[in-house]
């Protein structure tokens, strides 16, 4: 190839790439959504990260009610279990040990029991067993666990931050203390 | 959308799997290119090796860093499987750096080298794109456009799709002979911008965008930037091969 002919190749491909890159420019900024910066990814529930925590109400063990967006303005963090499931089991002193550490720091842990495929005396049994004192709330019908949250897996634990976001989804199990209270750690940080 | 497979107690996340494919297909793609490029293989693959061994060793310290007091007092967990307690900024610096120690130690041809991984890296696009067809992630905005796709309980564009597509477009230029600049190491740069130039098109159909002030979209920004670097050094490279041709 001749010196003339690399030289009007170089050239063209030159004046390409610059047209690129300002119709990138230009594209960027035609994009632009001035009303996103701050406001929340999606409006619309979906158990996933970046979007609201679907809002339920349960029973607890011990006969009371819980209503998820009442703990708006708290860390919670949802884990979904079994007693014949063994990732839980493994998984659970870590969990209430995180509790134990966090409750006073604006945390909540919530152990939603997929009471649909368990059986009540087992989870008292486990309760009691792990000495639990994080609230056990009951999916008697598996309403939440199936729809709401459309479990595939067990363990499942959603960690959502104050204002009621889901930030990280872990499917399977059995987490360890410190993974448990790194994202613990990174929400309270989140809205100090 | 197919996030899990449940195989009796494990659960098998299916974008994990497509992600282990797309990095099979892309080093056997790249052992290939190598050999038609006449580097010596086993090198290449050890360097790729090492790379990603570094970058996932570095993804796990530099999550760690991030809470040192939890660490610290358990370092037994920087072993754990999580992938969720990875930083993949600090993981792609670090494997980059590797990469870059790894070829000077081993006196490799530096351009030869990076295009003997284009085509690796444009095909493990590919399979980006179909893992997050199967977890669901990098969704899309939401939409009334006749064939935006039911997902995460509202109708959007189907992104993963776009992106899975752009990125098959990119894999094919790459791979096949198309009209392209000529010199050592400009394939791999073009599949840098052409890469970079589809996330910058893409990322305004996604609805899971990190905004900057004056609502501007963070990844938009940053592979403007990555693109710019790119036709930086394919327009020093192609200036670099004329002097060369003339003398």
């Amino acid at each position: 190839m001749t010196e003339s002919n690399l030289s009007s190749r170089k050239k063209r491909w030159e004046i390409l790439m610059l047209m690129s890159l300002i119709t990138g420019i230009l594209w960027t900024v035609a994009s632009r959504v001035p009303s996103a910066v701050g406001a929340p990814l999606s409006s619309l529930p979906s158990p996933r990260e970046g979007f609201p925590a679907p809002d339920f109400t349960l029973d607890t063990l011990d006969g009371s009610r819980i209503k998820l967006s009442d703990l708006r303005g708290k860390v919670v963090v949802v884990n979904f279990w079994a007693t014949w499931c063994l990732p839980c089991r493994e998984e659970t002193p870590a969990l209430e040990k995180s509790y134990e550490q966090y409750k006073d720091s604006g945390v909540v842990i919530l152990g939603v029991n997929l009471t649909s495929e368990d059986s009540l005396n087992d989870v008292k049994a486990f309760v009691q067993e792990f000495s639990l004192t994080y609230p056990i709330l009951l999916d008697r019908d598996g309403n939440v666990s199936n729809y709401l949250y459309q479990i595939k897996g067990l363990p499942t634990t959603f960690f959502i931050n104050r204002e009621g976001i889901i930030r990280t989804v872990l499917v399977g199990g059995p987490m360890s203390e410190t993974f448990i209270r790194s994202k613990i750690e990174a929400l309270l940080q989140e809205f100090p | 959308m197919f996030p899990y497979l449940r195989l009796g107690p494990f659960i098998l996340p299916m974008a994990g799997l497509a992600l282990l494919a797309g990095l099979w297909s892309g080093l056997s793609f790249t052992e290939r290119e190598a050999a038609r490029l006449k580097i010596i293989e086993p090198a290449l693959s050890n360097v790729i090796f090492y790379s990603l061994l570094a970058g996932l060793v570095g993804a796990r310290v530099g999550y760690a860093l991030e809470f040192p007091a939890l660490y610290s007092s358990n370092p037994l967990s920087l072993l754990s499987l999580t992938p969720t307690t990875l930083s993949p900024g600090m993981g792609l610096a670090v494997g980059f750096i590797a990469f870059a120690i790894f070829v000077q130690r081993k006196a490799m041809p530096i351009r030869p080298t990076l295009d003997a991984i284009a085509p690796g890296l444009a095909v493990f696009m590919v399979f980006v794109g179909l893992a997050h067809i199967l977890s669901g992630d990098a969704y899309g905005a939401p939409t009334k456009v006749p064939w935006a796709i039911r997902l995460w309980n509202e109708y959007r564009y189907p992104s993963q799709f776009y992106e899975t597509f752009i990125a098959l477009t990119i894999f094919l230029i790459i791979r096949e002979r198309f009209p392209k600049p000529e010199g050592a190491g400009l394939n791999f740069l073009l599949t840098v911008a052409l890469s970079s130039a589809s996330r910058v098109l893409l990322e305004s159909f996604r609805g899971d965008s990190v905004f900057w002030p004056g609502g501007f979209r963070e990844a938009q920004i940053i592979a403007l930037i990555i693109m710019a670097i790119s036709f930086y050094w394919m327009r020093k490279w192609m200036s670099l091969d004329a002097v060369s041709t003339a003398e």
